[in-house]
């Protein structure tokens, strides 16, 4: 538990005196139709234990059999971080008991790994501006299975500490995770949240344009754990290290590890020693607390899996995989800045913002480049950043953000109009279109009840009417404003326009 | 290999095994677990006299990649997945509360 | 005794197919037989009735009707309590799963009914088939129907005595270190361990999975291959299963001709320490097969004599983490610790384990804990993977010199309950002759050749040959089954 006088030395101070020395877990949770070692379906959301049978509710007798789809996807994203593939691998039984692990030991795999030693090129945005590539070198990906979810009652809910009971529900033990470890990265300290930040992001864009996972970090199905120390700034001596684990937003990830190097540093400054454990982040206040200590206890009794046979993809496999990757990251940042004509900064916000994707999403539904990126990065971060979620994460598809385009172009809706569109939409009230329609949100562009709005403004402003009778058309704004006004915002301003110039010309 | 084992060895290995033993029983496993030990410890020396790299042997029968197709198979029913609980309820496996987080 | 239940299978199945018997009077003579002996030995710890004459009433159905069934289809069968059926509880001989009833079948279970087999009940064992005697049942022991003040070995014990007393004409065992050879050497059956991956072990309570394997026990033979044929073959659902025809081993045990094979006798499995009556009636048997025209030589299998450390460590470090699931969760036995208000989930998982295995398995589990154990894993593991190897190697370079292998089964006849309890070592000791088989994967058939002539109780001959080559081991026993005299038990004594 985190205790009332422990110091956070702030993040600027801290870096001052200590090097931090940081790596990074994180969890895929593969798309895959099927679990990792049975035929059960993997929907999300689904009723609990509808989608759990003998082998992945661990009953006596039951045997795994390992799904090739799930081979596959782990062997494109190795291949995608520039690993090397094993040409022999095995599986392997991790020993530990926990009640939402069926068998009380998990299939992984131990020292052979089906990829490893890869990096991943992350470009982190400067404060100063610009971006900085930094090679995050990958030591492996490895195939292992998720475990049940638990669901802790009595006492403050949801909560484990203080509970009377727990009710577990399976649907989710057995599907297929990829765990992508980091080798230690080594950046400049003030850089680190970012890289943190940056590579997870990078990396779920990888991993949505492999199409292996939904990648959804509020859904769970991509979980990012900062492993992080401090060493004295140019003591050469290592710190202990925290382990803080399934951070849920790429926003956390950053703010982890500035809490973790400020906390790690208030415990270092008041000579005290940082305890080898997990740590648990919360999304509230951006601190991390107390979780399980790492122990002699923790022996985990690996040995190889005798149920599963080894997997030795063949190289003409490989091959094969490796004409499906999509363009590298990098190429791919290079070609869609030239295609949509974006300045440096344009893109390096774009990528900062975990919009790439987003916004090539709403480019590809028919928005121009300079049109999406401004939803994305203008009204939509504003209501990301305020929800304290992701992008990605916010209840809107880059479709729908092309829908509304496509209304401001048509002329249905105005900008304004638009902005409580989008309002719409993310508050779940459905399609554009149905929003236009439950909120009244249309402009109006029948010349009757325009025409008559238009007389009832020339009738109230002679003065301006006068003006533009005698030819300064440019006054005729005044009369736009009042007729917009009266219509309560919903007209269509060009027709506006056209009508009173029509009946003053 | 010293295959002295403590009942304090034992009492670890209980735990880590998640098995309560008795005294007794602890007692007893302390005495009977080294005479056992100092007959399998022998495989050591076996494989060290055999000088030269011997593999270890995980499969009786060596077989590679075997792998089934990503199609979804009929699973159990929530009332047969749940049939042998001790308890449960809101079709859940019902369970003491847990104390230590993974 | 009804003359129904003194017959074999295949003799029971040539009746069946020729109609002078139905399923229903084979399958209810016995029952009977059950009723009237079990008592005594303890066979079945469940027996179903309902299901197993409702299928045998469904199998005389479909043959009245014209129907084409399997060869085997309406002769009754028991399973080792092991095996999981969904009409009855499987226990594993354990307190941990007392009135579990699966809900999903074992796919020889699947098979057997597919081929349309009357399930007697499920058979007696050594708790999580950990023995070597059946004492270690969490139910009470098996008896040995030869003399019901011993035991009938193990683990398959209950199969074993249920066939040997007639009351059942065939049963399914499984054998990790010889739980199905040594029994059945002990009560005078048949037993065989198929080639690892020739019988799928899904829906097979797990001991030590690279070790473990299905086989059929009956009284002959042919009628162990019979039952051998229905259960083996393919499994998509065991990734250790093999994707490859099953030898035809009918055949092997209709022909029977050792005329020109080479059978070596296993140096290192015999002499010293065999019981003098074994010794004797192997040097018979052997004799026996020279004199039908095979040539036997001696050959050397040093590593052989590891076998026991190797099979001591790579086995309860599989039963360690294979009975990890065994949590007071999901299924099974939960207690909650006396005198702790309000347990968590923890304690209540070791309160569980403490009360829910017997000590066999508690003494196993925490002996592979240790093994498996950083720091300890290389020594022990590590080193005991290392030695299969080795004997794998032995027996590959003396297959290159014989076409099989022979030595007796079990170094002992069937000793008294209770005489070797106090020994775990010594009792583990019993299983030198049957575990070089398991640990190299090969196929591996006990053959009763007689009663020894120091105890009066029988001994069993085992025939191993290389991995896929289990019409080998049929071949060769049923040639020398014509020229021993069988011991035939004529009432349970």
């Amino acid at each position: 538990m985190t205790t009332a006088t422990q110091k956070i030395v702030p993040f600027d101070e801290a870096i001052t005196r200590y090097d931090p020395v940081m790596g990074l877990e994180v969890h895929v949770e593969l798309n895959t139709a099927t679990k990792m070692f049975c035929g059960c379906a993997t929907a999300f959301g689904a009723e609990p234990n509808t989608q759990v049978c003998p082998v992945c509710l661990g009953l006596p007798g039951a045997l795994p059999v390992v799904n090739a789809k799930a081979v596959e996807s782990a062997i494109r994203i190795g291949l995608a971080l520039s690993c090397d593939i094993a040409e022999w691998c095995r599986f392997a039984r991790k020993n530990y008991f926990y009640p939402d692990m069926p068998k009380n030991f998990q299939t992984s795999q131990y020292d052979e790994p089906i990829a490893f030693d890869g990096y991943l090129d992350v470009e982190v945005p400067l404060e100063e501006g610009g971006t900085r590539t930094v090679r995050v070198e990958i030591e492996r990906a490895h195939m292992e299975e998720d475990t049940g979810k638990s669901l802790h009652v009595g006492g403050a809910t949801g909560r484990i500490h203080g509970a009377d009971h727990s009710l577990l529900d399976y649907n989710r033990a057995g599907i297929p995770l990829i765990e992508i470890v980091t080798r230690t990265i080594h950046v400049p300290a003030e850089l680190a949240p970012a890289v943190a930040r940056a590579f997870v992001t990078q990396l779920r864009d990888l991993i949505v344009a492999l199409d292996v996972s939904d990648a959804r970090m509020d859904q769970g199905s991509l979980r990012a754990d900062v492993n992080l120390s401090l060493s004295p700034k140019d003591s050469g001596v290592l710190g202990t290290r925290s382990e803080t684990k399934n951070v849920n937003s790429f926003r956390s990830v950053e703010r982890a590890v500035r809490y973790e190097i400020g906390r790690h540093a208030g415990v270092l400054d008041a000579g005290g020693s940082i305890l080898q454990e997990t740590r648990h982040f919360h999304e509230a206040n951006g601190s991390t607390s107390a979780g399980r200590e790492k122990s002699d206890a923790d022996d985990y009794r690996y040995f190889p899996e005798p149920d599963l046979a080894p997997v030795a993809p063949s190289r003409e496999w490989v091959e094969e995989l490796r004409g499906t990757l999509p363009e590298p990251p990098s190429e791919r940042r290079r070609r869609l800045q030239a295609e949509w004509e974006f300045s440096d900064l344009d893109m390096r916000d774009t990528v900062g913002a975990g919009a790439l994707d987003l916004v090539a999403a709403t480019v590809a539904a028919g928005t121009t480049p300079a049109a999406a990126k401004k939803w994305w990065l203008g009204e939509l971060a504003r209501r990301a950043n305020e929800d304290g979620t992701d992008l990605a994460d916010l209840p809107i598809t880059p479709e729908q953000v092309a829908a509304i385009q496509g209304l401001i172009d048509a002329g249905r809706v105005n900008d304004k109009l638009a902005r409580q569109v989008f309002e719409g939409v993310l508050a779940g009230e459905g399609t554009p279109d149905e929003v236009v329609s439950t909120r009244g949100l249309e402009v109006v562009s029948d010349d009757g009840a325009l025409g008559d709005a238009v007389d009832r403004a020339i009738e109230a402003n002679p003065d301006v009417a006068q003006k533009i009778r005698d030819g300064k058309v440019q006054a005729a704004g005044a009369l736009i404003g009042a007729v917009m006004k009266e219509m309560r915002g919903q007209a269509d301003a060009g027709r506006v326009r056209e009508l009173v110039l029509e009946k003053l010309s | 290999m010293s295959s002295a084992l403590s009942r304090e060895d034992v009492a670890h290995l209980a735990s880590l095994a998640r098995i309560s033993l008795s005294e007794d029983e602890l007692d007893r496993l302390g005495a009977e677990l080294p005479a056992i030990l100092d007959h399998v410890a022998a495989v050591q020396g076996v494989v060290e006299s055999a000088g030269e790299d011997v593999a270890p042997m995980s499969h009786p029968v060596p077989v590679a990649n075997v792998m089934r197709e990503d199609v979804v198979r009929p699973g159990l029913t929530p009332d047969e997945a749940l049939s042998g609980a001790p308890a449960s309820e809101e079709q859940r496996f019902l369970v003491p509360k847990i104390l230590g987080e993974e | 005794m009804s003359d129904l239940t003194r017959l074999g299978a295949a003799e029971l199945a040539e009746k069946l197919a020729g109609g002078e018997v139905t399923s229903v009077d084979v399958t209810r003579a016995h029952l009977e037989r059950i009723g009237e002996v079990d008592s005594r030995l303890h066979a079945f710890l469940h027996v179903g009735e309902e299901s197993a004459m409702a299928t045998a009433a469904d199998v005389d159905a479909r043959r009245a009707a014209g129907e084409d069934v399997p060869t085997l289809a309406g002769v009754p069968v028991a399973v080792k309590d092991l095996i999981n059926t969904t009409d009855q509880p499987t226990t594993a001989g354990s307190r941990m799963l007392e009135g579990w009833v699966p809900p999903y079948d074992a796919t020889v279970v699947a098979r057997l009914r597919a081929a349309g087999l009357p399930i007697l009940g499920k058979t007696n064992l050594d708790e999580f088939a950990m023995g070597s005697s059946n004492e270690h049942s969490a139910y009470g022991p098996t008896r040995n129907p030869w003399d019901t003040d011993r035991i009938p070995g193990g683990s398959s014990g209950g199969s074993a005595a249920a066939v040997a007393s007639h009351e059942a004409p065939l049963a399914l065992g499984t054998d990790t270190g010889g739980s199905i050879r040594q029994p059945g050497a002990m009560t005078g059956v048949v037993g065989m361990k198929p080639t690892y991956g020739g019988v799928s072990r899904y829906g097979v309570v797990a001991m030590a999975s690279s070790l473990d394997q299905v086989g059929p026990m009956a009284r002959s033979v042919l009628d162990a291959a019979l039952l051998h044929e229905v259960v083996a073959g393919h499994d998509p659902l065991d990734s250790t299963s093999i994707d490859a025809p099953v030898p035809d081993v009918v055949a092997a045990a209709r022909r029977g001709d050792v005329s020109g094979l080479k059978i070596g006798i296993v140096r290192e499995l015999g002499g010293e320490g065999f019981q003098p009556g074994v010794q004797a009636a192997f040097d018979g048997a052997v004799e026996q097969l020279a004199q039908a025209g095979a040539e036997v030589v001696e050959v050397a299998c040093p590593s052989f004599r590891h076998g026991i450390a190797a099979y001591y460590l790579v086995m309860p470090s599989e039963v360690s983490s294979n009975l990890a699931r065994f949590d007071a969760m999901r299924y099974g036995l939960r207690v909650s610790p006396e005198g702790v208000p309000d347990p968590s989930a923890e304690q209540v998982m070791s309160a569980s384990r403490d009360a829910g295995f017997g000590d066999e398995v508690k003494r196993r589990i925490v002996l592979g804990t240790y093994a498996l154990s950083s720091g300890y894993y290389d020594a022990y593991y590590g080193s005991a993977q290392k030695v299969r190897t080795l004997i794998a190697r032995d027996f590959a370079a003396a297959f290159e010199q014989v076409d099989v292998l022979v030595s007796p089964t079990a170094p002992t006849t069937a000793w008294r309950l209770g005489e070797k309890s106090d020994d775990p070592l010594a009792m583990y000791l019993e299983d030198v002759c049957t575990i070089p088989a398991n640990l190299a994967g090969v196929p591996g058939l006990s053959l009763p050749v007689g009663l020894a002539d120091d105890t009066g109780l029988p001994v069993g001959v085992q025939f191993l040959a290389p991995a896929l080559a289990d019409d080998r081991v049929y071949n060769v026993a049923a040639a020398l089954e014509r020229l021993v005299a069988a011991p035939v038990l004529e009432e349970v004594r």
